[in-house]
């Protein structure tokens, strides 16, 4: 096979040192396609420590005599260095690892050749289509129908087959209203507010243009959403971008609604970060994180001036703005900013894992991220194609999933029993995000997704995740079903750094891990009690 | 009651102190010889003790009524808008003569009446004894006893009467030391660590401008560095920063000689390796002390050591900066961080810290003495003594233990809490939050080791609220001395016995009580370890906090796991009687009456009640769910509800002349 031309040498000596915590491993390094290996002596500690090729992020090799320092930079944010001894084989190992952890072909990257035991194929993969939530939906109200107006993909690429849309509004006028907005992401529903009938949709920018060219169908489209929600309803547009940026963007096709053409409809612009900036804003944070010498005022400097807390105060911000038009205004409310696959998910996504009770579920958080994220065409392979420590130019990495969950987990710390699975969950969408072993990240779009077979050829993550033995480090022990809205406080006192997430290889975790088993163990005590008593 | 001229003020709007839109509440005003009272529409009560005002201050009047702005020591700010200008000035001279009393008579703790009985309030007192502390401790033993050079107080106003010295110091060194040292304060024991046999001691400064050396000085260095069996070096610890330091030692060239000869007779006999702070010294004493003084074989055996802790009047700016910026309206996260990191508080924490844990180290690792001393002994010094006792003793730790410590390192050892907290109308430049250092450097050791802990963040910040309340007399005075004249154990309450009635509240559900006794912290004070303290600064700001507890839930669940376990053992004990009766009809109706009835509402309503995190009045700060209404982004709502502009727009316009 083709991996073997790109694997030099198969093993050498090595020490592995992982940080100040964990004692270092000695053994016999061997890289494989998919996979570094370090096989400690027999006797010592049978135990075989495995590292994906995937989540290298950044590889720096140093020679010094006849031995050699490779210091791996992964994607989770680990920082892990080699010592290997002979030079040659230093830098062979150094190339095989920067050759395959490079590869860009999605069909040969390892979920397709991971085999867990206990895993069948194909299970949980139609866990969450977007059928199922129509079925919620429907039992709510029937102002609503599945459409499969995009069957083969061919309306907009970056959709799903199925999608939710007013039902008066037929497969034509959607095909039409597709053909106004970029890349074809016309408006579909997001989700349905059944205490009050609003709804929540999305959709990429209209292309207005220079000329502010106008589709009435698309129009026609936004009416019938006011009036499927209540006579009267009106709606707002949130633009993720600022006025001028949106004025700007009809120098190149795109634009905004104009509001003479969108009766009941009003626009409301909260500019997000994106792209870019938010990348650099991510490296900084990170950059600042690995500091550990730096004085009290150098790091809360970096801290201010890498922005990151910033973009999670907007971020939950739009999406509290959102939230609370849809419960406290009984309004409709439509999110998008250009091509409506970054800033818009993660406001809808907010939005709604603050309206809504089932989504702070185990699964209903699942299903949310595979709804709003994965099937709604959020570009994982473009944007988590480097994590932090890359040397590369930036091309189309942003971690906007990444403050998406820093944004659930500030409000998982400000509403601690509401959501019923914990940190754990979190980190590991994280990491599964940037390097796995599942398929669920793969590729950018569901289009994509089902040219390279990842259906049918990987395993979902949700399977993997869902195994009785994952449990205690995903769940939240102490979760209470909330059934109110959960509206956090966004003043910058109340939020924090997510010291897991960034700190996490960098600071001790013992004595908070024992806390946290001890709580498990209360709760287990409690529920034993309970159950004997 | 010759103060208030007005009772009862009504139609007060209190207003949102982070809301941008003016949000307010209407209510009833009062004012009671002991407090404020604001009782809004909702009958919800906004009580302030006039102890814990810090300021007032009247705005310009506004179209609305007279603004009146109250500051607290606790960290509580209110706005009230009183409507009738004449109100508001009569309100605002009561509160200005209320809360700056003159005599300690007229504090709170002297007609707080809890309605106990004498015995009652000396039992009380008696809870806290320090001479069962020195004893747990280990001493007196063989190198070290209790001196009674002061007790009648003739040596030291602002010690305590009962001192433990070396067991060689003999009076007069004791005696002539105190001559030497800034306010009598000379070197006695603070904390002696049985398991190493080392010594925390503490002292004020050397005096300046005494050109001579002091033998008996020396001689007391010397017992301490004797004192300990297993290594004679010995710290002397200045927490004092280095570069404030040097300037001073410019001018005052005494003081190095003296500590250069100190060090160089004492120890002549014997030599150590060179060290950093060998070097350091020797720079240091040939700054202050010219040429000709530094002998590079001598003075090896005692280590100066610089811990930069800033000055009170450092550290009262520091929080008043912070202060400052953490009550702007609108605050964004960049000026939320860059205000943060120019006040400099974090960094004032850290150092505390950091000169904690040197101590603690000298002691766990190199097995050497340590004395601390800034200048007079009672600030830095006493923050630096009580943590370093905390890293290295867990009975510090305990809820009991960490009132010791207060009692011990702070009261006894005249740490000046009626200047330092502004209970009496005295000089604002003696005001500064250094015990509230000491608080902020535990909790931030509670979010570091959150087992370690017997108490939890309530505690630390109930006692906070204490310092300045004066209801109690435990804090009043700024030593011993003035304490007994005052006769505060007559006349006032303890603090402790009302914590401790109130213990549930404060227990850490899942503190770790089988650790050993030496059991030392090590806490990392790399920087990012440093969080703003948002429950203290923030207390009564409850639309900040977390909505929900997770200490109150877990705290529940242990009790009734408890409550249930005691259940199934009786049941189980019920089973065994019945077996031997053998009667199995009453069992089974004895079973079915018994069973502890398991409420299906209890973990709801557990959770959705309004539940009160901290044992403040007014603190229903946990609401599930809550309103965006309480938050910023809902002030967007406003956009929400503006007209409608009419539907031809200008972009209409523009558009058709760019095209």
């Amino acid at each position: 096979m083709e991996f073997s031309e790109l694997i030099r040498t198969g093993r050498a000596q090595a020490e592995l040192l992982r940080g100040p915590e964990a004692p270092p491993l000695r053994g016999t390094l061997c890289v494989t396609s998919h996979h570094l290996l370090l096989s400690p002596g027999t006797e010592a500690s049978p135990d075989l420590w495995l590292l994906l090729l995937r989540s290298v992020d950044s590889i720096e090799k140093r020679v010094a005599g006849d031995s050699g320092t490779i210091t791996l930079r992964c994607k989770d944010l680990r920082v892990l260095q080699l010592d290997i001894e002979g030079v040659e084989a230093t830098l062979d190992i150094a190339r095989s690892i920067e050759a395959l952890s490079s590869l860009e072909s999605v069909i040969t990257s390892f979920p397709f050749f991971y085999r867990p035991k206990g895993l069948r194929l194909g299970d949980a993969w139609h866990f969450h289509p977007p059928e199922r939530y129509y079925q919620r939906v429907a039992r709510e109200t029937n102002a609503w129908r599945l459409s499969e107006v995009n069957e083969d993909f061919s309306l907009c690429p970056s959709y799903p087959r199925a999608l939710i849309v007013p039902h008066s509004v037929d497969d034509q006028a959607l095909a039409r209203s597709a053909g106004f907005r970029q890349g074809g992401r016309f408006p579909v529903l997001s989700y349905h507010h059944a205490r009050n009938g609003t709804a929540l949709l999305r959709s990429s920018q209209p292309l207005t243009g220079p000329q502010k060219r106008r589709c009435a169908e698309d129009e026609e489209l936004l009416r019938a959403v006011l009036v499927g929600a209540r006579p009267g309803a009106r709606g707002f547009i949130i633009d993720t971008r600022s006025a001028q940026a949106a004025k700007q963007a009809r120098m190149t096709g795109g634009g905004t609604e104009a509001k003479a053409a969108y009766p009941g409809w009003k626009r409301l612009h909260r500019p997000l970060e994106r792209g870019r900036p938010l990348q650099e804003s991510f490296v900084r944070l990170v950059e600042a994180c690995g500091d550990l010498e730096q004085s009290m005022d150098r790091w809360l400097s970096r801290l201010e001036g890498c922005r990151w807390l910033a973009h999670v105060k907007e971020a939950l911000s739009t999406a509290c703005l959102a939230a609370q038009g849809m419960e406290r205004e009984g309004a409709c409310i439509l999110v998008h900013g250009a091509e409506g696959t970054d800033s818009t998910l993660l406001v809808t996504s907010l939005a709604q894992l603050i309206l809504d009770p089932l989504s702070r579920t185990m699964d209903g958080f699942q299903e949310l991220v595979e709804r709003e994220w994965i099937q709604a065409g959020h570009p994982f392979q473009l944007r988590c194609a480097h994590s932090a420590f890359s040397h590369a130019r930036p091309k189309h990495e942003a971690p906007t999933f990444l403050l998406f969950l820093d944004c659930v987990w500030q409000l998982g710390r400000q509403f601690p029993l509401s959501l019923e699975f914990g940190e754990g969950l979190l980190l590991a969408l994280f990491e599964h995000a940037y390097a796995s072993p599942f398929g669920s990240f793969l590729c950018n779009s569901e289009k994509e997704r089902g040219l390279c077979e990842v259906r049918t050829r990987t395993h979902s993550l949700w399977s993997g995740l869902n195994q009785p033995k994952e449990q205690r480090k995903l769940r939240n022990p102490l979760y209470a079903l909330n059934p109110l809205a959960i509206w956090p406080s966004v003043e910058p006192q109340s939020l924090r750094l997510w010291q897991g997430l960034f700190l996490r290889w960098t600071r001790p975790p013992e004595p908070s891990e024992t806390a946290w088993e001890k709580v498990w163990q209360i709760v287990t005590d409690s529920e034993k009690t309970e159950g004997s008593a | 009651m010759e103060h208030i001229r007005t009772t009862k003020v009504e139609q007060v709007k209190l207003l949102d102190r982070f809301s941008t839109n003016n949000k307010s509440l209407t209510g009833t005003l009062y004012l009671t010889a002991t407090h404020l009272l604001f009782i809004d529409s909702h009958q919800k009560e906004t009580w302030i003790l006039h102890h814990h005002i810090a300021s007032v201050e009247k705005l310009a009047l506004t179209t609305s009524g007279c603004p009146l702005v109250i500051q607290c020591k606790n960290f509580r700010i209110v706005h009230f808008i009183v409507p009738r200008e004449r109100d508001c000035h009569d309100i605002y001279n009561s509160l200005l003569q209320l809360s700056k009393q003159a005599k300690y008579e007229d504090l709170y703790a002297f007609s707080y009446n809890p309605k106990q009985n004498d015995s009652e309030r000396l039992q009380g007192w008696q809870l806290i004894d320090l001479a069962e502390e020195y004893k747990r401790m280990g001493v007196p033993n063989s190198n070290w006893q209790l001196s009674d050079a002061n007790r009648e107080y003739k040596i030291c106003e602002t010690y305590p009467r009962e001192l433990y010295v070396p067991r060689i110091a003999s009076k007069p060194i004791i005696v002539g030391s105190s001559k030497f040292r800034s306010k009598g304060r000379f070197p006695v024991l603070s904390y002696y660590h049985q398991d190493k046999e080392a010594a925390i001691c503490r002292c004020s400064q050397p005096l300046s401008g005494f050109s001579a050396r002091c033998l008996e000085d020396e001689h007391l260095l010397q017992a301490i560095s004797k004192a300990n069996p297993v290594n004679r070096y010995m710290y002397v610890m200045d927490t004092r920063p280095k570069h404030r330091m040097q300037s001073w030692w410019d001018t005052q060239k005494d003081i190095g000689r003296i500590i250069v000869r100190i060090s160089s007779k004492i120890w002549s006999d014997e030599r150590i390796t060179e060290s950093d702070e060998k070097k350091r010294l020797n720079a240091m004493a040939n700054r202050a002390a010219g040429k000709g003084y530094e002998n590079e074989d001598n003075y090896s055996n005692i280590r100066f050591q610089f811990v930069g802790i800033e000055n009170i009047h450092v550290m009262r700016s520091s929080l008043q900066k912070l202060l400052e910026v953490n009550g702007t309206k609108g605050l964004s996260v960049n000026d939320f961080y860059s205000g943060l990191e120019s006040s400099g508080w974090l960094r004032h924490i850290k150092a505390v810290m950091d000169a904690a844990i040197f101590l603690a180290k000298a002691i766990m690792v190199e097995n050497a003495s340590v004395l601390v001393h800034c200048s007079d002994g009672w600030d830095r010094t006493s923050q630096v003594c009580s943590l370093g006792s905390l890293l290295l003793d867990s009975y510090y730790r305990t809820v009991k233990g960490f009132m010791v410590l207060i009692e011990k390192d702070w009261i006894a050892f005249g740490h000046k809490f009626s200047e330092r907290c502004g209970h009496l109308d005295g000089d604002p430049k003696e005001v500064s939050p250094v015990f509230t250092q000491f608080l902020e450097c535990v909790w931030h050791l509670t979010e570091q080791f959150p087992q370690a802990f017997e108490f939890n963040e309530a505690f630390l910040l109930q006692i906070h609220e204490h310092i300045h309340s004066c209801q109690f007399g435990n804090f009043l005075g700024n030593c011993q001395k003035e304490r007994e004249e005052l006769k505060l154990k007559e006349k006032t309450y303890s603090l402790w016995p009302f914590l401790l009635d109130d213990l549930k509240k404060y227990l850490n559900p899942i503190y770790n009580s089988q650790s050993q006794r030496f059991t030392v912290l090590e806490p990392s004070t790399v920087s990012f370890n440093f969080k703003f303290w948002r429950n203290m600064y923030h207390q009564f700001d409850r639309t900040l906090h977390p909505r929900q507890s997770v200490f109150n839930i877990i705290m529940n669940m242990n009790e009734q796991n408890k409550q249930l376990e005691k259940d199934i053992k009786e049941l189980e004990s019920k089973i065994k009687q019945c077996k031997n009766k053998q009667t199995d009809d009453i069992l089974t109706k004895e079973l079915l009456h018994s069973i502890h009835p398991e409420s299906p509402t209890l973990k709801s309503s557990l959770c959705f009640k309004e539940q009160t995190l901290l044992p403040v009045n007014d603190a229903l700060r946990t609401i599930e769910g809550s309103n965006p209404t309480d938050n910023r982004y809902s002030d967007y709502a406003e956009e929400f509800s503006k007209a409608e502009p009419a539907v031809v727009s200008l972009e209409y316009g523009v558009a058709r002349m760019t095209c």
